[in-house]
């Protein structure tokens, strides 16, 4: 296996066009989380045309509703959820400059199309791996929709995130490649 | 007539939810190793280790293996001999709110149409069955969403038969492709009628992974499918390799002349379930 590649968001187009699918990353510095609700209100910022909680140019955002942390802890476990819920919000997001999502699962052609367009990325994380993700999360704040509970958008900044390219700005699809390659018949 | 305390009930519910979240069955975690010892993919070695570990981390430390500690799923068996001194589904209900409070785990459950979270994780889904005897066996089976919303019914024609049955599974599994967090376990409902076929897909879940199904036939179809679902190629986290299932689970009811239903639960990794008898 290649060695992983280090990114630190904000990213800019040069840098995701190093990331193929298949590669593996290794994230150190800020992710935004938000999952359904959070890309709700956030949706219907962008629609009245309002300001968004927080910029998302060249940021990553990781769908994660994590569990309540422990006393003492920064986060509970926060392993991704499942991207696809948020494909109808994702493309007016890369729009405005997003760089990359982190979720798990496939994403939709119209997202992929947006990707390549926008030249961002997406990324997997592994899904249920939730107590091991957290170690990588060094600092947990909430920045907006607190009311949301697990929903809320928080700032993480964390120390070699792993993460996997799924979907690259060149339209290739780690999904499809794979399972091409494993297939059998019968 | 033998009385069991409501309060009882609370607090074992209570201590079920917070260990089912935290502590994986051995049943799952050896199917987990043997099959990392047979996949092919690179990165699909790498996923099963990090889920391996991961399970670990969260029997060490008390932590949720995931995030989504689901919504609180019951099977109980009450004795017909079994005077419960109060309401059974209240008792659950306050050993959910009390558990998920106290062990930290997530709230997710909220009101289908306004979305607004009930933030106890209140109320659980309890199905409930009278047995013969004085005691009262209550299982936990917390279910995320990630696998639950890949799960599908249909209402096959009786012409579509065992064909249809099997076609409907494989795509089912094969559309769901990495959402559900694969290694998945499918269980399968067959028969009954629309909701049975589905509590039945559930309650085989429910069966240890690695365990033959008692039926001959049926075991002969869970290995048959077990093996197309595999050779599909999704592999862990859907990024291509053999291991797609751990197993596949079946259990059958009779149904109308008229009907086949089926139905497809699938379950992710951290299949999670606990039971304890009062």
């Amino acid at each position: 296996m290649t060695m992983p590649i280090k990114i630190t968001p904000p990213l800019t187009d040069a840098d995701a066009a190093k990331l193929k699918a298949g590669d593996k990353v290794l994230i150190t510095g800020v992710l935004y989380t938000a999952r359904d609700a959070a890309h709700k209100r956030l949706f219907e910022l962008i629609e009245k045309g309002e300001k968004l909680p927080f910029d998302v140019k060249g940021q990553l955002i990781y769908y994660v509703g994590p569990t309540p942390p422990k006393p003492g802890q920064v986060i509970g476990s926060a392993g991704p959820t499942t991207s696809g819920r948020m494909d109808a919000y994702t493309p007016r997001l890369l729009e405005l400059g997003l760089k990359g999502t982190i979720g798990k699962g496939q994403r939709s052609a119209e997202v992929v199309e947006a990707m390549r367009k926008h030249k961002a990325v997406y990324l997997a994380a592994v899904g249920g791996a939730a107590a091991l993700i957290a170690k990588t999360i060094k600092k947990a704040e909430i920045v907006a929709y607190e009311d949301l509970g697990p929903e809320a958008i928080r700032r993480l900044e964390v120390v070699d995130f792993p993460a996997i390219v799924v979907n690259d700005i060149y339209g290739n699809d780690l999904c499809k490649m794979g399972v091409e390659k494993y297939k059998r018949d019968g | 007539m033998r009385k069991i305390s409501t309060s009882e009930i609370t607090f074992k519910v209570k201590e079920l939810c917070i260990r089912a979240a935290c502590e994986l069955g051995s049943d799952v975690a050896f199917a987990l190793k043997e099959m990392r010892g047979k996949e092919e993919s690179p990165l699909g070695k790498e996923i099963l280790d990090q889920i391996i570990e991961n399970a670990q981390i969260a029997l060490k430390e008390d932590a949720p293996m995931c995030q989504d500690t689901g919504i609180a799923v019951f099977f109980v068996e009450v004795g017909r001999d079994a005077a419960i001194d109060g309401s059974l589904d209240d008792a659950i209900n306050e050993g959910v709110r009390q558990g998920y409070n106290e062990g930290y785990l997530r709230k997710s459950v909220c009101h289908p149409l306004t979305r607004k979270n009930t933030s106890d994780n209140t109320p659980a889904i309890i199905h409930t069955k009278i047995v013969d005897g004085d005691k009262v066996k209550i299982t936990i089976a917390p279910k995320g969403a990630g696998s639950e919303n890949m799960s599908r019914l249909a209402m096959l024609k009786p012409s579509q038969g065992l064909q249809g049955i099997k076609d409907f599974v494989i795509n089912t599994v094969k559309e769901a492709g990495g959402n559900p967090c694969p290694p998945i376990i499918v269980g399968i409902g067959i028969g009954g009628n629309f909701e049975k076929s589905a509590i039945l897909a559930k309650e085989t879940l429910l069966r240890n992974v690695g365990s033959a199904n008692p039926d001959k036939d049926l075991n002969a179809l869970e290995k048959d499918l077990l093996d197309k679902i595999n050779n599909l190629g999704i592999g862990p986290m859907g990024f291509g390799g053999r291991t797609t299932a751990l197993a596949v689970h079946i259990k059958t009811a009779p149904c109308h002349i008229a009907s086949l239903p089926v139905a497809v639960n699938i379950q992710c990794h951290a299949a999670r379930h606990k039971e304890m008898i009062i």
